[in-house]
């Protein structure tokens, strides 16, 4: 493989990762107030056709990016209030989430005298500061001519590192994740926090959604995300439970998956191996991502909030 | 209808009653607290103690009834509430983040602040206010690094940092050693010196007749009495107490015991971080005799027990009862080798919360028969054998096919013994086993432990509370840093030299 090659696949590492990141950053903020959300699929899904939608009948991609942000918080509190408020099982509330978004938004593709599914986006994300910058060697094709959206994402994840560890609200945030009854004993509403982060997390799901219906393959299709809600609940222990690591593990699942797109067009030996197989390569990385790192001793340093899944009754006796 | 002057008043409750699952752990309760007072909290378990506290702190709600704070009257939606104005609780499981750091958990809900964390500006406010009220802590430690003393600290200096005018102390000396406890009590005074006033929850008569000021005893629920605590005798708050004349039970002296029961030679065993905890510890236990093991919690207590019941693997050392080598063997097979054990954490270790009282009973004897009909279990054997428990040790509050978990810490204790002694072992290990319960329950636990003991088997009792070490044990050893730095005759232990050791000072040996 030779050096563009190399940087062909970084740089599509780049695209393939960014709404990896905005979904990862989202549950991980979700988890971190102890509430676990199976409905990251269903969220994006959501985001993703809601965004389409807007922007196909508005022709804005900010109203968009908004409206995506808002359908998916709108699912996200449908998890919050059953598992906050009803203290549900947060593993079925979740499942249950993907499955409605699924299919919600299959429906609403479908829906209408004039359907969105096989419409191209009316408007899509544009590279900025392309040109003379890209030419740079190596650093110009890895910094400049990406969209918008995916500067915001590693903004987003830096604003998400700095609120999490460096602000009172972050603190309560995780302390609530930790262990509720001592957070709620010190003063901290721990439902409003839950309800708010989840919302938040759910926002940023639908945003990530959004990025694959406006950004990425920007023609309404009945599956546009691929597995890429599932693939953010696991890159979330990959990058234990820090915003900031999350962008480095979705990056390096953004390459896994490139990567094997490259290698069924390397030629003798690669192209007589089934491209189904090689597909199942960047789900592989993950699993064994997950084993190195939660395995043994290791695991206790991992992060994962004490009170994750647990739903929390003040008077429980 | 404040009674009495609403200057000198800091908090009054008119009335309260709060039930749970329809009993009343609060019935008609009227509390009075004055301003700079220390102010002890009397009663057995279930008395309504913690109840009554937490009302105060906000994190529960009275069903009915009110609450005067300084002459006006308030209701608490949540523990923010209470803390907001000036009422806070050190609960007797801490309410510290372990994960986080005792900064952060200085600043965790603390009302009126920035958007940032001003890590720096924390630290200094920990270390002054420590220094002031002479509780030194490292603010920038992580809770789960601290000993229980320590995070007790954290606890009392985060209410101050908040500048709480009422400061709830629900059982603060049961994890301490006595001199701890000693300086506790000064910390308390100093508090109260300064217009503060202090709820004082406890168990131990002695300190509530040497901290307190006024006196306050519940029983089921209801308040039976509030005195001046230099009015009352010890004896007569016992009786207040618990309705009826009691004395502890203590052993009685004994010199001459049976063969050896338990021998251990040399164990080491670790800890869940992979560092030793227990470091080259030998000693023998004979049939009809109690040993005691002191020892601040953490040196050792948890993986000795752990070690000796089969439960975590041994580095090196080997255990014997009654001749049999057990060192290698399941816990299965500890316990079908005459081994009982009551660990300290009830509900999580000792007990299946979820499961009925009669099934808890049945759980290390359903093997056999009348339990066991080959590999079927019989029903009846569970019910009339649970019956038959239920009322011979006296397990109050058990209802027909409802969890464990809902009986009071009393009655859960008092379950877990019995499936205990009912294994009629030759060996018994006891952790704390009187642990947070009140004087009624504890006086039952020691009764049986006592019966024990004239059954002629051996007793190994690991305990931080020093009062029942010395009233039950026959020879006491001294846990520190996982290695026996004393050992010693019930009779020449006392308190302060089992303290002493306790806190790590070795005894010069007089030649």
């Amino acid at each position: 493989m030779n050096e563009s090659l190399l940087i062909l696949t970084a740089v599509a590492a780049i695209s393939l990762g960014t709404p990896l990141i905005f979904a990862t950053v989202g549950e991980i903020i979700t988890e971190r107030a102890g509430i676990l959300n199976l409905g990251v699929q269903g969220m994006m899904l959501v985001g993703a056709v809601s965004g389409f939608w807007a922007t196909f009948v508005s022709g804005s991609l900010i109203l968009g990016v908004v409206v995506a942000m808002v359908a998916a918080a709108g699912l996200a509190a449908v998890h919050a209030f059953t598992s906050i408020t009803l203290r549900v099982s947060q593993i079925v509330s979740g499942l249950a989430l993907t499955l409605f978004g699924t299919g919600l938004a299959s429906f609403l593709g479908r829906a209408g005298s004039e359907p969105l599914v096989g419409s191209p986006s009316r408007k899509v994300f544009v590279p900025l500061l392309d040109g003379a910058m890209t030419e740079i060697p190596v650093v110009g094709p890895l910094l400049f001519g990406h969209d918008a959206l995916v500067y915001l994402a590693v903004i987003v994840a830096g604003v998400a590192s700095y609120y999490l560890f460096h602000t009172h609200l972050g603190l309560s945030l995780r302390a609530v994740g930790e262990d509720p009854a001592s957070a709620e004993s010190a003063g901290v509403n721990v439902t409003w926090v839950r309800y708010a982060h989840v919302m938040v997390g759910g926002a940023l799901a639908g945003l990530g959604g959004a990025y694959f219906s406006l950004a990425l393959v920007p023609t309404w299709q009945d599956d546009p995300i691929g597995a890429a809600g599932w693939i953010a609940i696991a890159l979330v222990i990959l990058a234990s439970w820090r915003p900031w690591r999350a962008v480095f593990a979705a990056y390096l699942f953004g390459a896994a998956e490139r990567f094997q797109f490259t290698l069924q067009t390397l030629g003798e030996p690669w192209s007589n191996v089934p491209s189904t197989l090689l597909a199942m390569l960047p789900f592989v990385l993950a699993i064994v991502a997950m084993i190195v790192l939660t395995s043994g001793k290791r695991a206790r340093f991992l992060g994962a909030p004490a009170a994750l899944g647990i739903p929390y009754f003040r008077e429980q006796r | 209808m404040t009674i009495g002057s609403p200057d000198t008043l800091a908090v009054e409750l008119v009335d309260v009653d709060k039930a749970f699952y329809g009993v009343k752990a609060n019935d008609r309760v009227n509390f009075q607290l004055a301003r700079g007072e220390i102010h002890a909290l009397l009663g057995e378990n279930g008395a309504g103690k913690s109840t009554l506290c937490s009302i105060l702190a906000g994190l529960y709600r009275p069903d009915a009834g009110e609450m005067f704070l300084e002459g006006r009257a308030v209701t608490f939606k949540s523990p923010k509430d209470a803390l907001a104005a000036g009422i806070g609780m050190v609960y007797q499981h801490f309410r510290l983040v372990p994960n986080l750091t005792v900064a952060e958990n200085f600043a965790l809900g603390y009302p009126d602040v920035g958007f940032r964390l001003e890590e720096k500006e924390l630290y200094r406010a920990a270390e002054e206010l420590g220094e002031r009220y002479g509780l030194p802590v490292d603010p920038s430690a992580r809770i789960w690094q601290l000993s229980v003393g320590e995070q007790q600290r954290v606890e009392i200096l985060k209410l101050l940092y908040r500048n709480a005018k009422v400061l709830i102390l629900d059982e603060p000396t049961a994890v301490l050693t006595p001199q701890e406890s000693t300086a506790l009590f000064a910390t308390m005074r100093q508090m109260a010196a300064e217009g503060r006033s202090v709820i004082f929850v406890s168990h131990k008569l002695h300190e509530v007749k040497e901290v307190s000021d006024q006196v306050t005893v519940l029983r089921d629920g209801k308040v039976v009495a509030g005195v001046a605590t230099k009015d009352a005798e010890p004896a007569d708050l016992a009786r207040m107490m618990v309705g009826r004349d009691l004395v502890l039970p203590t052993r009685d002296p004994q010199t001459e015991f049976g063969p050896i029961m338990l021998s251990v030679d040399g164990l080491r065993v670790q800890d869940d971080r992979g560092l030793e905890a227990v470091s080259g510890v030998s000693f023998d236990v004979r049939a009809g005799e109690i040993v005691g093991v002191a020892g601040v919690s953490g040196n050792g207590q948890r993986e000795l027990a752990y070690g000796l019941f089969g439960l975590r693997a041994l580095t090196s050392g080997t255990v014997t009862i009654d001749g049999v080598d057990i060192t290698e063997a399941s816990v299965l097979e500890h316990i079908e080798s005459g081994f009982a054990y009551i660990p300290q954490a009830r509900l999580e270790m000792g007990l299946a919360p979820g499961m009925t009282t009669e099934d808890n009973l049945a759980l290390k004897a359903f093997w056999h028969a009348p339990y066991s009909k080959g590999r079927r279990l019989v029903a009846s054997a569970f019910r009339d054998e649970g019956t038959r428990q239920i009322e011979q040790y006296d397990i109050r509050g058990v209802r027909p096919g409802l969890p464990i978990r809902l009986l009071s810490g009393g009655n859960l204790q008092k379950a877990l013994v019995a499936r205990e002694v009912e294994l009629k072992s030759k060996i018994l290990i006891a952790r704390s086993p009187t642990r947070g319960l009140d004087v009624g329950a504890t006086e039952v636990v020691r009764n049986l432990i006592l019966a024990e003991r004239s059954r002629g088997i051996g007793v190994l009792l690991i305990s931080e509370d020093l009062d029942e070490l010395l009233a039950l044990s026959d020879r006491i050893l001294v846990l520190y840093e996982g290695e026996v730095v004393g050992e010693m005759p019930c009779e020449e232990a006392t308190a302060e030299r089992l303290g002493l050791l306790m806190a790590g000072q070795r005894e010069i040996v007089s030649p």
